[in-house]
């Protein structure tokens, strides 16, 4: 079996024949039945209205600066709540007091389906981009906290009499021996939590207040009930997730030679 | 290996654990597993509590950002009482468990085909992966267009979150049943069918049950978007409720529903997975 640089199969020809068979086929049927006006073109517009919706929206620079907006939104949060994450998640993992007292409220907070906090968040911090990043930073800390709360605490014994051995101060074993061995689940944390801060975008874009940014594309289309662009946004929606997941495999992949299989 | 550093970390948090035996051992240490991580646990809300009280007591923050203690606590006993809770629970379980069901029929049925045969693999897998990158949450709006906001739109969005990981995990737990296996269901000459029954199904169900888990849970989390979305009863339609007349209490109690929902399945479905991996042999 033929594998690729970051271990994941190459596809056979005959694969990707079949493979675009479907998709080609739907939407060649798509074509023919929002032209030959058995739908509702609102419901089905044409795919060439689609692109040349596409078109317009990229050529204006507006959808640019609705991702930059989104990506900018994204990426904030997702500092602040990573930050903070890996900050309590070692506090948790080497205060075994902090861990005693507070691990089970973490726990406990991640039973609640993210989108559940969207409410809350407004009532304390409003509708406006503090109150979102407050909202894509509460995702990406939650699985941090507990990826990096379980790194440590699986820090192997040998290691730890190790830096025994060398007779390490408390600092040199956080750096020295925590940290490294906790690296991997610490980055299997962040890569959950680029996954959650991005569904947490869409979220906080969908459901507070429509502003700028591609969720609120999607939303101002769907009031307006233009389809071709609510397609055209959930297709970028997607895309930049798939981008920033597939960014996060090869930097795991990266940072981590020893986790190569 | 994993066990190995809980026991350690264990030893190291309990002090050497001599093994006693007797009723006054065995009690004590009950109370040490039992009730002593709770009561550790209780810390942080019995420093949190008296602040809250304080502070709304003397009214350091409006009372629609921070309600008192006794309102969340009334809220709670009246929303009970007049059975208001126990009906949007009600609708919200009966909308999860319908989506789930057809999600589960759905991924199910998908997940076998694509792990069955590398045809249908090869012409289906590409297309659903391209669908499966875009969240659930993402398609409401696109869905609220095709389907209007009534419980067809619910119980659909439901459906497909729950399809997604449940097909691909049944996939994934199809094709990797050992060879070894498969060639044991060679040597014993069994029929396609018999070879299915006997050797795939089972080889697969522990992936097929994680499957089963992660659709639940993205049943649930789509279950509170939709009904953020468009809803007049339900959880959801509780926490918007609340937001919009900022009654805090509510929204507050919703949550905890949700949460401690979201806790009992979790739990009991991470039970029966473990009950399901245990038969396996680490061969493969």
């Amino acid at each position: 079996m033929a594998l690729d640089a970051t271990g994941s199969e190459v596809a056979r020809p005959v694969a990707i024949c079949r493979g675009l068979a479907l998709p080609l086929g739907l939407l060649l049927l798509w074509e023919v039945s929002s032209h030959s006006g058995l739908f509702n073109p609102q419901f089905l517009p044409p795919l060439e209205q689609v692109a040349t919706t596409a078109w317009r929206e990229w050529a204006s620079g507006e959808m640019l600066s609705d991702l930059l907006i989104s990506l900018r939104r994204d990426l904030s949060g997702f500092a602040i709540g990573t930050g903070f994450g890996v900050a309590v998640g070692l506090l948790l993992g080497l205060s075994p007091v902090f861990d005693r007292i507070f691990t089970p409220w973490f726990n406990g907070l991640k039973q609640i389906a993210l989108l559940a906090w969207i409410p809350l968040i407004s009532i304390w911090f409003g509708f406006d981009e503090a109150a979102k990043i407050v909202f894509v930073a509460l995702a990406a800390a939650i699985p941090v906290i507990l990826n990096t709360l379980e790194g440590i605490r699986l820090t192997s014994r040998k290691i730890l009499e190790v830096g025994d051995v060398f007779k390490f101060n408390r600092r040199q074993l956080i750096a020295l021996v925590y940290l490294p061995s906790a690296l991997p689940s610490i980055l299997t944390g962040l890569h959950l939590a680029l996954i959650y801060s991005w569904l947490a975008t869409i979220g906080a874009e969908y459901f507070m207040a429509a502003g700028q940014g591609i969720g609120g594309l999607v939303i101002a289309g769907r009031e307006r009930f233009e389809m071709d662009l609510v397609l055209l946004g959930i297709v970028v929606l997607g895309l930049v997730g798939f981008v920033l997941d597939r960014l996060a495999n090869w930097l795991e992949y990266r940072l981590i030679p020893w986790g190569r299989s | 290996m994993t066990s190995q550093w809980t026991i350690g970390s264990a030893i190291a948090r309990n002090g050497p654990a001599v093994v006693r035996t007797g009723r006054l051992a065995q009690t004590v240490r009950w109370f040490r597993r039992g009730v002593v991580p709770w009561l550790w646990g209780l810390v942080f809300p019995a420093v949190l509590f008296p602040i809250w009280l304080a502070g709304s007591h003397w009214g350091w923050l409006p009372e629609q950002i921070l309600p008192k203690p006794a309102d969340v606590w009334g809220t709670l006993l009246e929303m009970l009482r007049s059975g208001e809770l126990k009906a949007h629970t009600g609708i919200s379980l009966l909308r999860v468990v319908s989506g789930f069901v057809m999600g589960t029929a759905a991924g199910l049925s998908l997940g076998a085909a694509m792990g069955l045969s590398r045809t249908t693999d090869d012409y289906v897998r590409p297309l659903f992966t391209a669908i499966a990158q875009v969240p659930a949450l993402a398609w409401i709006p696109l869905a609220m267009l095709l389907l209007g906001i009534g419980e067809t739109l619910k119980i659909v969005m439901i459906a497909v979150a729950a399809c997604i990981p449940i097909a691909m995990n049944t996939r994934a737990g199809i094709r990797h049943v050992p060879r070894e296996f498969v060639e044991v269901g060679d040597t014993f000459k069994f029929s396609a069918w018999q070879k299915l029954r006997l050797v795939v199904l089972p080889g697969a169900i522990p992936s097929i049950f994680t499957g089963l888990r992660y659709g639940l849970t993205h049943a649930w989390i789509a279950l509170v978007s939709v009904e953020l979305v468009a809803s007049s009863e339900g959880l959801g339609y509780l926490l918007v409720w609340g937001r919009q007349m900022f009654w805090l209490d509510t929204v507050l109690v919703a949550m905890i529903v949700i949460g401690l929902i979201g806790f009992i399945t979790d739990t009991l479905l991470a039970v029966i997975e473990q009950h399901l991996q245990r038969w396996r042999i680490d061969g493969a």
